[in-house]
């Protein structure tokens, strides 16, 4: 097998991948190798064409490949190899990278650092559950957001959305854009999955109804999907008897996002069940030192802005491992309290300033962010769960936080 | 003029292509008419791939009897057609106490079929089975019982008859069958057939074939079972095929160690009026996962990647009908296979040969039966030092097209060439779309390789033929971002 080495090899050139590449080209690493399974780099930003993208990166509003551009245009430095059409199809337990393309073949890579940046995949109709049968017209929104948007082929005409995840409106819109009649947004959950503008601009602007606590509960067709019955859920989320058909020959499904860590369970790295990344400290850095993560591998962010800050988090990290300068003052875990389903980085080890990411369990109004100590005491209006709360710790706080026993943070009503 | 044959056989499942496979090695014509698109599209496409040891069957039935016989066989046709087999062993386990003295007689049972079979109580059990409900102390492991690939199965036996001469007729629905002095003549779709003999493998549509001729002496009961993959990440749930013990009437519902390291629950046993209703249900998950919770309580359901349900051909003896039928001579019905009718297949061919030896057949064996020479099938089974051999004869071996599976370029292309048109044909055959992600990734990939290795637009192809296009329409010119 063809053996090569890199002072860092990033899996994966989405939006993360690509920041951490030039985070860390830009603190002098000289061999870092990106690789990607698609011909282009980009990610899944180059199926994004709306805008919204990079409103507090670049404080502008850009399209995904707009936004992907940013990047991709400052790849071609002499430091940075770049490898596409290239899957990683094995992370040894030794730290060794096993890349494989119709060009090389197999690779053995032996890099001094890790970072994967493999983004998230779809949840399917299966892992929902949904009975009935098979046919075709059955597509996760973001494969028919790659149909119609780069393959150049309209997925179908009678649509029915199941799940209000971001991708779910967007393509919601898009489709309606293209002629097609999407019938309804379906959302079991009583608040919507996705963001509340996302919301407004894909749903409202363009009449398409969103059934709040309501459920697909059969799928009918034989060989392309010829409709669905939908359910009113009671509070506990089971399926009364109040219930419509709608005739359509397409669903699309938008129901939840899963870190793609199939690698990582190679090395293996411990994964959060929260999160369904690996656990990670403020470096980004997972269980096994010298292997980092960012963006949707490590857990689903909201906007591709927050994926690009941490590749550079692990980037700049990653750089400052493979120098031997990578130091740590405390090992501090965080710990999700009142109404939060998770906070990352789930540990903190002194450097400053660093940001909290968190998901609340459920929509609030007039709450407070605390912790331990009152380290952090915030107002905020409104909290839900399709948006992340973004705590930013200084300096002083951090010097408190050395000194605890525990650092817990949560949200209470005021 | 219609093409006239020695033989016609009416049904692509295992069946079907594995009695075609048997006649390809004599000096015969033989067609096989199948009505879908491509072959294993019916009942096979929901096969749970187990090859049973014949513990649980009445050895007075031809059932019976066959699956014995076609148990010892699969070594050598697995072999011969290099699909992955392993006798994994199944286990019946006792889920109370009444249920032991039904195993006991089990294993008289399999004592005087000379079927391997040994009780298996406490530690050793638990041993065997690590995460079997602790209440549960007793089982009756038959060692013999094993797992094949079903889909792959059906394909090679296709590929290798193919091969030998055997012609197929797909996408034709048998609609008539005209008996005259000396032959049939069939209208299949649009084809009109003549054929000496017609072999009826028609699963659950045998007793509407059979009824052409008016050699319907039976009657198919369809029986509708689900099934539930899990993600294949959770290899270590169970070892064996783990059943319950049988009641009268019923096998149970398995929890299956499948050939490919994953684990399948299922099936349910209920029966429709409907041959085509291939749906799952809400109550069916909530039945299969009761069940086998009492076996192994911690069956997740969150890592469920994969329904299916299938269509047993069960007949009205509740027995195989294997017989040249007494009504239309020359034309022998091959009806009735529900379970065990995978571990049969290859006893059922031999079967089908000798009957139409006895009706008086020339049968003369060819000299140059060809060997099934298809190169290694699966590349995610080969060693690191095979995959480099296999780039460097094919670079796009390199090329990963199905990443949950790694299924590549190269395999795909092969299936096509080997006759695949569908997006499912793709999947059965390579495993392409199978995986957790259920062909998010591969969707695309492999419409590409199909339109291009097919010479036929994208908009056109299907999931499974008839009416399932997978896209609508083409909408942007071609390129990037319209």
């Amino acid at each position: 097998m063809k053996k090569i080495f890199a002072d860092i090899i990033i899996i994966g050139a989405g939006p993360a991948g690509m920041a951490a590449a030039l985070k860390a080209g830009k603190m002098g690493i000289k061999n870092i190798l990106i690789i990607d399974r698609m011909p282009e780099p980009g990610g899944i930003l180059q199926q994004c064409i709306h805008n919204g993208f990079g409103l507090h990166k670049f404080k502008k509003d850009l399209t995904g490949p707009e936004f992907a551009n940013h990047y991709i245009s400052k790849l071609g430095r002499p430091n940075i190899k770049v490898m596409l059409h290239t899957m990683a199809t094995e992370l040894t337990r030794d730290g060794k990278v096993i890349i494989s393309n119709d060009t090389d073949g197999l690779v053995e890579v032996t890099p001094k650092a890790i970072i994967l940046a493999m983004g998230c995949r779809e949840r399917t109709r299966q892992q929902v559950s949904i009975p009935g049968t098979r046919p075709s017209g059955i597509f996760t929104a973001g494969v028919a957001q790659r149909f119609m948007n780069i393959e150049g082929y309209m997925p179908g005409k009678e649509v029915v959305v199941v799940g209000s995840g971001d991708i779910g409106m967007i393509m919601a819109r898009r489709m309606t854009m293209e002629g097609a009649k999407v019938h309804a947004v379906t959302e079991i959950l009583p608040y919507p999955g996705g963001l509340s503008r996302n919301v407004v601009q894909c749903l409202n602007d363009f009449d398409i109804p969103l059934y709040l606590q309501h459920g697909v509960v059969e799928i009918r067709g034989r060989d392309r999907v010829s409709g669905v019955k939908i359910a009113k859920l009671d509070q506990a989320g089971n399926p009364t008897n109040q219930t419509f058909d709608i005739d359509c020959d397409t669903l699309l499904f938008s129901v939840g996002l899963i870190p793609e860590n199939e690698l990582s369970r190679m090395i293996p790295l411990e994964l959060s069940p929260i999160t369904g990344g690996p656990f990670i400290d403020d470096n980004y850095q997972t269980s096994r030192e010298g292997v980092f993560t960012c963006g949707n591998a490590a857990f689903v962010n909201d906007l591709a802005d927050y994926a690009c800050m941490e590749g550079e988090i692990a980037g700049e990290a990653a750089a400052n491992y493979v120098n031997d300068a990578l130091s740590s003052e405390f090992n501090m875990r965080v710990v999700a309290g009142c109404n939060l389903r998770f906070a990352v980085p789930n540990f903190l080890t002194g450097k400053a300033p660093v940001t909290l990411y968190m998901r609340v369990t459920q929509p609030m109004v007039d709450v407070k962010i605390t912790s331990t100590d009152n380290i952090v005491n915030i107002k905020q209006q409104i909290v839900k769960p399709s948006e992340m709360i973004e705590v930013t710790l200084d300096k002083a706080q951090l010097a408190k936080i050395k000194e605890l026993k525990e650092f817990r943070i949560g949200v209470t009503p005021r | 003029m219609p093409e006239t044959y020695d033989i016609a056989i009416i049904g692509g499942g295992i069946i079907g292509n594995a009695i075609a496979r048997e006649l390809s090695r004599y000096e015969l014509k033989t067609i096989l008419i199948e009505k879908e698109i491509e072959v294993s599209f019916g009942t096979s496409k929901a096969n749970s791939g187990i090859i049973h040891s014949a513990l649980h069957d009445d050895m007075r039935t031809l059932k019976g009897q066959l699956c014995l016989r076609g148990n010892a066989l699969w070594e050598k046709l697995s072999q011969e057609l290099r699909i992955p087999f392993e006798r994994v062993g199944e286990i019946l386990v006792a889920r109370s106490g009444s249920d032991i003295p039904v195993l006991k007689k089990l294993l008289d049972n399999a004592k005087t079929n000379k079927i391997p079979a040994e009780i298996i109580e406490g530690s050793r059990l638990h041993d065997m089975e690590p995460n079997l409900s602790p209440e549960i102390s007793t089982g009756l492991l038959a060692p013999t019982a094993g797992v094949i690939p079903p889909y792959e199965m059906t394909y090679a036996l296709y590929e290798n008859a193919m091969q030998n001469g055997i012609e197929y007729l797909l996408d034709s629905k048998v609609t008539k069958i005209v008996r005259d002095q000396k032959s049939f003549a069939i209208t299949a779709g649009r084809s009109e057939i003549k054929a000496g003999y017609v072999i009826n493998a028609a699963g659950v549509y045998a007793d509407e074939v059979a009824k052409l001729v008016g050699a319907n002496n039976f009657r198919i009961k369809p029986r509708k079972g689900e099934e539930y993959i899990l993600d294949k990440r959770l290899d270590n749930i169970n070892n064996h095929i783990i059943f319950p013990t049988p009641t009268p009437t019923s096998k149970g519902i398995l929890i299956i160690k499948t050939i490919e390291g994953s684990t399948m629950i299922g099936p349910t046993a209920e029966e429709t009026s409907d041959r085509e209703d291939v749906s799952t249900s809400d109550a069916g998950l909530k039945k299969v996962l009761d069940f086998v919770r009492t076996m192994i309580h911690d069956i997740p359901k969150k890592d469920i990647i994969a329904s299916f349900a299938g269509i047993r051909p069960v007949s009205d003896t509740n027995d195989f009908i294997i017989e040249e039928s007494s009504k239309a001579q020359h034309f022998i019905n091959v009806a009735g296979i529900q379970s065990p009718g995978l571990t049969a297949a290859p006893a059922i061919a031999l079967m089908v040969v000798n009957i139409l030896k006895l009706s008086g057949l020339n049968l003369k064996q060819k000299d140059d039966f060809k060997k099934y020479d298809k190169p290694h099938r699966r590349f995610s089974l080969a060693s690191n030092k095979e995959k480099e051999l296999l780039i460097k004869l094919n670079p796009t071996f390199g090329n990963i097209v199905c990443r949950c599976e790694t299924v590549t370029e190269a395999e795909v292309v092969t299936a096509i060439r080997n006759g695949a048109k569908t997006t499912d044909g793709i999947k059965l055959r390579t495993r392409a779309g199978m995986g957790r992600c259920q062909s998010g990734f591969c969707l695309h990939h492999v419409m590409k390789l199909l339109s291009r290795e097919l010479n036929v637009p994208e908009e056109t192809l299907t999931k499974r033929g008839g009416d399932s296009l997978v896209v609508r329409e083409k909408r942007l010119p071609a390129g990037r971002h319209g």
